[in-house]
């Protein structure tokens, strides 16, 4: 391993430009100096926690403190994907939506992955699992946020074209497939286009990790092969089912379109 | 096309509502059959509108509509509104090119002929929408409906745009349908000449309620 061990000290300068950054964001009245500074902490702290907890996890190998983990961050993640929305299903419904869509592309192709490809002895080492699972969360999330999002938002602003078709006597799957075809290609198309360009345009977060931290860069790129096609798969089928089941739920029993059931977020 | 056959002997169709109420609207009741086809009016903000939306089954309220004895809940919501044509005063055009509007398992010749009566050619079906003008939109968007061959027919101002030649091509077009189809007409406009023209029963909307007005 050649492992260079950052320092306190190393991280505050990479503070510093954080900190730039916001006072920019100040001057320019971008009205982003809190987020950033907010965010810029949450990473601080959420990283540290997580750190602890693989530290912990690592240690103990149990399938019982992986689960455990592991809807820990599902929730966060479905958490994540409702607070995005403008405008979202009122009441549990979006969080239901969004975490239910999240478990099941995340979830099932995580566990395809690490039962069948990997194969660690056993197959829920946390080493493999964990990362690979908060990989497939973070990509999968966006890809849902993204679709729901645009769903809503179009739906919203086109509902007397949708009307229009309803009062033609299309079914709500008619009146709304250009919206929902838009809507999943708007979430699929960011990790489409990170596949495209990854190693031209850019090096892949995991794979630099990987190269960091002393591994082959062949062995790393054998991995990020493996996790592009993984995030590709999760974000695409998470979101092909979030819009869908989204768009059916804009509907009633009697087809019409039902936008109280969409409340506007508070900004 | 999947609308019972009533060809040969035409049967009259009957709409039957029954204390439909929605927002400030109702409860009302009112009989529509093909043989006397009724006018609406009623100042904007009356709720013409509302009252059109709930027969189409657009917005949740309560109340019950039958189309010929059959209660709407026998029929999933498209179905409904394909029996219940509804023009809405504004038409709305989401393709690029008009043709997209129109199943492409409809009778063209049929089409041909509702293009012709209301002054329109056929090449129009090949225009790119953003290209229509409004008076052509309104046409368009009454052909695009009777192509659904619906039994009733909910009309909000469908020659509010249109010069008077192509009013009265319009009005003639409808009465044609009606006769042909035996179908249940309600006709909304602010023109008082015109609802005399083209309806037999005449109702005025104030404060929600329904109020009759003389046969003229």
């Amino acid at each position: 391993m050649t492992l260079i061990t950052l320092t306190p000290w190393d991280l505050s300068l990479a503070a510093l430009l954080i900190v730039v950054l916001a006072a920019l964001s100040f001057q320019m009245q971008l009205g982003l100096s809190r987020s950033i500074f907010i965010a810029a902490l949450r990473t601080v702290i959420q990283l540290m926690l997580i750190g602890l907890v693989l530290k912990f996890l690592f240690n103990t190998t149990h399938l019982g403190w992986i689960v455990l983990v592991s809807t820990v961050m599902l929730l966060a993640a479905g958490r994540e994907v409702m607070v995005r929305q403008q405008r979202r299903f009122a009441g549990v419904q979006s969080f239901a939506l969004g975490t239910l869509s999240l478990f099941i592309s995340t979830v099932i192709v995580t566990l395809l992955v690490l039962t069948m490809v990997i194969s660690a002895e056993p197959w829920y080492s946390p080493q493999y699992a964990i990362p690979l699972l908060g990989m497939m969360f973070g990509n999968t999330m966006n890809g849902i946020a993204l679709g729901l999002d645009r769903l809503t938002q179009t739906t919203w602003q086109q509902r007397d074209v949708v009307e229009a078709r309803l009062i033609l006597g299309q079914t709500p799957q008619q009146a709304i497939s250009d919206i929902r075809r838009e809507s999943i290609r708007s979430g699929m198309i960011p990790i489409i286009n990170a596949m495209a360009v990854a190693g031209i345009v850019s090096l892949p977060g995991m794979m630099t990790g990987q190269i960091l931290a002393g591994a082959a860069p062949m062995e790393a790129v054998n991995y990020q092969i493996l996790i592009m096609f993984m995030v590709t798969a999760g974000t695409g089928f998470g979101t092909i089912f979030a819009v869908t089941m989204g768009a059916r739920h804009l509907f009633d029993q009697r087809e019409r379109l039902r936008l109280d059931r969409l409340q506007k977020a508070i900004v | 096309m999947k609308i019972t056959a009533r060809k040969g002997s035409v049967a009259l169709s009957c709409l039957q509502i029954k204390d439909i109420q929605t927002h400030h609207v109702g409860p009302l009741s009112l009989t529509v059959s093909s043989d006397a086809a009724v006018s609406l009016r009623g100042q904007s903000g009356c709720g013409k509108s509302l009252l059109m939306r709930a027969i189409a089954d657009l917005d949740p309220h309560q109340g019950e509509v039958l189309l010929n004895d059959v209660s709407r809940e026998e029929y999933s919501g498209s179905q409904w509104r394909k029996n219940i044509g509804y023009l809405p005063a504004v038409s709305q055009w989401w393709g690029d090119y008009v043709h997209e509007h129109f199943d492409e398992e409809i009778d063209q010749d049929q089409i041909s002929q509702w293009l012709a009566a209301l002054g329109l050619k056929r090449a129009i079906l090949a225009a790119a929408t953003a290209t229509l003008s409004s008076g052509e939109r309104q046409r368009l968007a009454l052909i695009r409906l009777l192509a659904n061959r619906p039994q009733v027919l909910l009309l909000d101002e469908p020659t509010a745009s249109l010069d008077p030649d192509n009013v009265i091509s319009v009005e003639s077009l409808v009465s044609d349908y009606q006769r042909q189809q035996a179908c249940a007409v309600v006709w909304i406009s602010h023109d008082h000449q015109q609802l005399q023209r083209v309806a037999t029963r005449h109702f005025v909307i104030e404060q929600g309620s329904l109020i009759a007005q003389g046969t003229a």
